[in-house]
């Protein structure tokens, strides 16, 4: 009988020692699920295509053979027909090529200038500020020379104009269409389900359906056209309507993926300050600067950095609808992989989207490291 | 005159706000159900009737036929759209599922953790999987090297590896996770097919389902950081006080609080993976087979078959117009309110 008072106490010790382990663990056992799951399928794969970039497929007897060829794989990205492909046809210098990147290269002084003479200088901000500097510089060296004039835009810069005004429209669409939504409306529902339609629909079945609208002859806008007396005009002849009508689809497309994400940190946010702001005599612009937008930048930040990813490997609107063409002039850097990997030219798909990765890397720490972290810290 | 501008509480707008709220609303979503009409009047079309030109309205402009319904759903390609449309039934909640629970909890930890892994320990591990993959691809067992690897990285790990002080921080490791999509699924679908064809997995749904996973996994992860960091953090520290444990906080705390979060999250994994491509073309040969193959598959060698691309492309949304359309309403305002003022 004297035993029976202290055996819940040694079970409850016991328990709470447990318990205070289990909860010392809870870092790890929260993380680790998913750090090893990415482990998994992620290093292989990506130490796979880092060594294929650097080799040369062969169809050999009984499967394939890789023949280790260096660098060879990106030269080839750089020189030649490859080098118009992927970079562009450089047009000769003019005095506006000149004037625009003297503009872009007097901005970027002033920024290293500012950078340095701030009291908080490091080593790694001063290496990757140089490294900013450096890639934007030669980014923009590469449009003046291809946009205009004789220059031809290679499927790098293609790729970054579909990125950058791609997801200007989205983000600017999705955030109206999510403050309207929030409005006490009655068919607020209605509109919510309508406007998520898009993203629903396979990318492919999008960019056939995309196909089917912007086909001149047989397509819903056919009496458009000839009333503009565009009957034998072709998206595809002209360089520019081609990417618009695919930057039209991929809008169309990922609008929603903006939409949803707004409107549920829009619904999320608490009405206090607004109510407070309301008493106090805000107009509703002084609350959307001040209370609204403060906060929803974190999320807003979140969904163009994920967008940004996800935009660089467009491919199935170009593919579908224009088949990169005219010449070349809808690919994206995907779809440039994409043709080399059909033409069995692996180790030059895999160099290509070595190259996507360093550019997506590039604007992902710009955009990580500058803006989301500036803009975040200092709200 | 005056009260058609004034707005009666905050979020409902004025009489004149709510006209030009509807003008705006109705042309956009005018702009999303065109496209999707032209599908449904395309899918009751027959070939010739694609050809001579734009037709709009059934039974006006055209005489609307069932062939391309009949052919999906009862004739010819019934059996394949049947199996395809149950496996991505299964492939694609299931996948979003997973995703969301691993991710929500990775999320929860970067918010609410601190970790420090030491630059030192990362680069060992590195190289101890170079070193596994050397000796795979010179012949060894790849149970064996994996298993010699591993020892030799926490041999390393307890001798050099915590020499090293340098540390990374929550934001890098977030960064690390969200830079695994940063690759075009075109560079990696080979090595992920050598992967699953060793592992003896091409073709089931377990090669589907952990390829989705992962490759969605960054995206909860960092969709769900930003609506948990919302969540103030006063009413874990009350919790914890209480003696609730961090498992217990999660749970019962952070996790119904995150729900609008989670709900969205869901939505767009399981849209991405419903939709996926590429990766199914490689990881399913006829078993597993998922919708867009089918899709794809009507661009055949008589150029691509409008009518029959329709059907699908409807029947595959409708699941997911349901999903979405259950799920709505936990997207809703006001979760947080009560718990603040408390």
């Amino acid at each position: 009988m004297n035993t029976k008072p202290t055996e819940p106490q040694t079970s409850s010790r016991l328990h709470s020692v447990i318990s205070s382990l289990a909860d010392r663990l809870a870092g790890s056992v929260f993380i680790l699920p998913t750090v090893l799951a990415l482990l998994f399928l992620s290093i292989f794969p990506l130490i796979a295509s880092l060594y294929v970039s650097l080799a040369k497929f062969d169809i050999a007897p009984g499967g394939f053979k890789l023949n280790f060829v260096g660098l060879e794989n990106y030269k080839k990205l750089f020189e030649g027909s490859e080098g118009t492909h992927f970079l562009g046809k450089f047009a000769p210098s003019t005095p506006l090529t000149w004037i625009v990147f003297g503009v872009v290269v007097i901005a970027l002084a002033i920024f290293m200038a500012r950078y340095l003479l701030n009291a908080r200088v490091s080593v790694s901000g001063l290496i990757g500020r140089m490294l900013l500097v450096f890639g934007l510089g030669l980014i923009t060296w590469m449009l003046v020379h291809t946009l205009w004039n004789e220059g031809r835009l290679g499927t790098a810069s293609i790729t970054l104009v579909y990125v950058f005004v791609g997801i200007f429209f989205q983000y600017i669409l999705g955030l109206s269409l999510a403050m309207l939504t929030v409005q006490r409306l009655p068919g607020r529902r209605f509109f919510r389900v309508i406007f998520l339609l898009p993203m629903m629909i396979t990318p492919v079945g999008v960019a056939y359906m995309f196909r089917m609208l912007t086909d001149t002859s047989k397509g819903p806008f056919t009496p458009i056209w000839q009333a503009m007396g565009l009957t034998d005009f072709s998206w595809v002849n002209n360089a520019w309507g081609a990417r618009t009508a695919i930057l039209i689809g991929d809008v169309w497309q990922w609008t929603p993926f903006m939409f949803i994400v707004l409107v549920a940190a829009l619904e999320s946010q608490p009405v206090e300050p607004i109510e407070a702001a309301t008493v106090d005599g805000a107009n509703s612009w002084q609350i959307f600067q001040h209370i609204t937008w403060p906060a929803i930048l974190p999320v807003s930040m979140t969904l163009i950095l994920i967008r940004l990813i996800e935009a660089f490997k467009i491919v199935d609107l170009p593919n579908v609808m224009t088949n990169g063409g005219p010449g070349t002039a809808t690919q994206s850097l995907t779809y440039h992989a994409f043709i080399n990997w059909r033409a069995l030219n692996i180790g030059g798909s895999a160099a290509v989207a070595y190259m996507l990765l360093l550019l997506v890397t590039f604007f992902a720490m710009i955009f990580v490291n500058l803006i989301r972290q500036r803009t975040v810290e200092t709200l | 005159m005056k009260r058609w501008f004034q707005s009666k509480s905050i979020n409902t707008p004025s009489p004149v706000g709510a006209v030009l709220s509807y003008l705006v609303l109705g042309f956009w979503a005018f702009i999303i159900l065109f496209p999707l009409y032209w599908l449904v009047v395309t899918s009751f079309k027959i070939s010739s009737q694609v050809a001579e030109g734009p037709f709009y309205i059934p039974f006006i402009d055209f005489q609307p036929s069932l062939d391309a319904w009949k052919y999906i759903l009862v004739g010819d390609l019934s059996n394949d759209t049947i199996r395809n449309f149950i496996n991505t039934l299964i492939v694609a909640p299931a996948s979003a599922l997973i995703a969301l629970i691993l991710g929500a909890t990775a999320a929860y930890a970067l918010v609410r953790f601190e970790y420090r892994p030491r630059v030192g320990a990362i680069w060992t591990f590195i190289g101890c999987v170079v070193l596994s993959i050397v000796t795979i691809s010179l012949g060894v067992p790849w149970q064996v090297a994996v298993a010699v690897s591993a020892a030799v990285f926490f041999i390393l790990l307890q001798t050099i590896g915590r020499r090293f002080k340098r540390a990374l921080g929550n934001n890098d490791i977030a960064f690390w996770m969200i830079s695994q999509r940063m690759l075009p699924p075109v560079a990696v679908v080979i090595p992920i097919y050598i992967l699953f064809q060793r592992l003896h997995l091409l073709d089931t749904y377990a090669a589907l389902i952990i390829t989705y996973v992962t490759s969605n996994l960054p995206i909860v992860i960092w969709l769900m950081r930003d609506y948990i960091s919302t969540i103030p953090i006063e009413l874990e520290e009350c919790a914890s006080i209480d003696g609730a444990s961090r498992y217990r906080i999660f749970s019962s705390i952070v996790l119904p609080l995150a729900v609008p979060g989670l709900v969205a999250t869901f939505l767009f994994v399981l849209v991405f993976t419903w939709n996926e491509y590429l990766l199914a073309l490689f990881l399913s040969s006829a078993k597993v087979q998922t919708l867009p193959l089918t899709i794809v598959a009507q661009n055949a060698t008589r150029g691509p078959q409008w009518w029959n691309m329709s059907v699908l492309i409807l029947i595959m949304i409708v699941p997911v117009i349901v999903i979405a359309i259950i799920l709505e309403r936990y997207i809703t305002r006001g979760l947080l309110i009560g718990a603040v003022k408390g």
